[in-house]
């Protein structure tokens, strides 16, 4: 077995310090260490991301980065967006839009989706379907997927456009 | 899916880098965006004893655009060459071919300098690079060298790079004219089933001239000089189009797998490099 590593991470804006090999994949971590059980593992092969998660202010698949590749890094999972008293503005508009059936993809659909609109606040429908194309979805043909991300988007620049 | 164990280095510079290959040899392997890498490991179809992870190998990184030369290094990823807006002003079709590879979360991580070296057939870049004429620079324990993208390939995951050496950058002259990236795959997230790289100049109303290659279509990209060729001082009609894709025909050979037999492939060719030379001699 290989030496364990001295790893750091900030996870939801909470420090995270342990021992572990370098092979162990970040979505383990995440899971089985932190508890961090939001993102999800469905292909294991880097195809669907249903792992996504913002690491370093970039969507990653958890499932294809290895812990020591992470170290250091600062990670938000779908856990650090909102919470059930508190939904994100993209949480409550998957529901309202009915932006899920089973709710497998749902947290690597919406952290996904945070950082696209992070990068462009309002996106065109072709942009939005192009920039959740690494998310697969098998229940609701990505159409209300869309319609929500869409709202949410309005949403935000509307409270912005207030403030 | 577990990999073996291995130890991890992560190297402040490329002396260092080096350093670690020459020290392990065999055992030693670099890691950029790893999504090539980590699949592999994940089914124990690569066994590294030593990963080098250089994420924080400055050299490697950035991108210069000059008059009359780009300059890009190995460590840049596809999201960088995509946000780069100097990038999409001199060289359009780096930018059409990127948004081609693979899914956003890949491009946030993927690096040119992975997908050139690696020697997948299904790798974009490296048949982006054969149109491009392009240099690859590689340093090594003995220093660094350059190689033509045009002489780098040998066969499927083998190129002219030596074991204890590290891609550093790539080198192209500043295209000019018309471009374009087609590619053909069955969903996003695919390696093509055919993609066409095509930069064509015009004078005259005429083709002066003109680059193609192809992608996955052979076990290392296909620079056609005679499909080029076909085109030169002809107007890109229909005549002109179907000499192209002839020669091109007979520069590649591609394999039956689960994107088709032989047969659909080379038909999926033809009409991907008809369709690349009108929307490059569109633009020009």
């Amino acid at each position: 077995m290989a030496k364990k590593m001295h790893i750091n991470l900030t996870v939801n804006g909470e420090a995270q310090e342990f021992l572990a090999e370098p092979r162990e994949l970040l979505i383990h971590t995440l899971r089985e260490r932190l508890g961090i059980t939001g993102p999800h593992i469905g292909c294991e092969t880097s195809h669907c991301g249903a792992c996504t998660v913002d690491l370093n202010g970039k969507s990653v698949k958890a499932c294809t980065v290895f812990v020591a590749q992470a170290n250091g890094a600062e990670i938000t999972t779908i856990e650090g967006l909102g919470s059930p008293d508190a939904l994100h503005v993209l949480q409550r508009s998957f529901r309202e839009h009915h932006g899920l059936q089973c709710g497998y993809c749902t947290p690597g659909m919406i952290t996904r989706a945070h950082r696209l609109l992070q990068e462009n606040p309002s996106p065109t429908e072709e942009e939005v379907r192009f920039g959740i194309a690494g998310n697969l979805c098998r229940c609701t043909g990505y159409q209300n997927i869309v319609k929500a991300i869409l709202a949410a988007a309005s949403e935000l620049n509307a409270k912005e456009a207030a403030e | 899916m577990i990999p073996s164990a291995f130890e991890y280095h992560r190297p402040g510079d490329l002396s260092s880098a080096i350093g670690l290959l020459t020290e392990y040899g065999d055992e030693a392997r670099v890691i950029a965006g790893g999504h090539s890498l980590i699949p592999m490991m994940k089914l124990r179809m690569a066994d590294i004893g030593h990963l080098v992870d250089l994420q924080d190998v400055a050299e490697l990184r950035g991108i210069s655009v000059t008059a009359g030369s780009i300059s890009i290094g190995a460590m840049v990823t596809q999201y960088d060459m995509l946000s780069h807006d100097g990038l999409a002003g001199d060289a359009p079709i780096l930018r059409e071919a990127a948004l081609q590879i693979a899914d956003p979360q890949v491009r946030y991580v993927g690096t040119v300098g992975g997908n050139v070296a690696n020697g997948d057939p299904g790798n974009d870049m490296p048949g982006l690079m054969q149109c491009l004429d392009a240099t690859f620079t590689v340093a090594g324990p003995d220093g660094s060298r350059d190689i033509a993208a045009r002489e780098f390939y040998h066969s499927a995951y083998m190129t002219e790079r030596a074991d204890d050496e590290i891609l550093t950058k790539i080198t192209f002259a500043t295209p000019s004219g018309g471009y374009a990236y087609e590619k053909q795959k069955r969903k996003i997230g695919d390696y093509a089933t055919a993609a066409a790289a095509v930069l064509i100049t015009k004078a005259d109303g005429k083709v002066a001239t003109a680059s193609v290659a192809m992608t996955n279509l052979k076990d290392t990209p296909v620079w056609s000089a005679k499909a080029g060729a076909a085109l030169i001082g002809s107007d890109c009609g229909k005549d002109s189009v179907a000499a192209a894709v002839a020669a091109m025909l007979n520069d590649i050979d591609p394999g039956a797998d689960n994107r088709g037999p032989v047969e659909f492939k080379r038909h999926v060719a033809g009409v991907i490099l008809a369709r690349a030379i009108q929307r490059a001699w569109s633009r020009a």
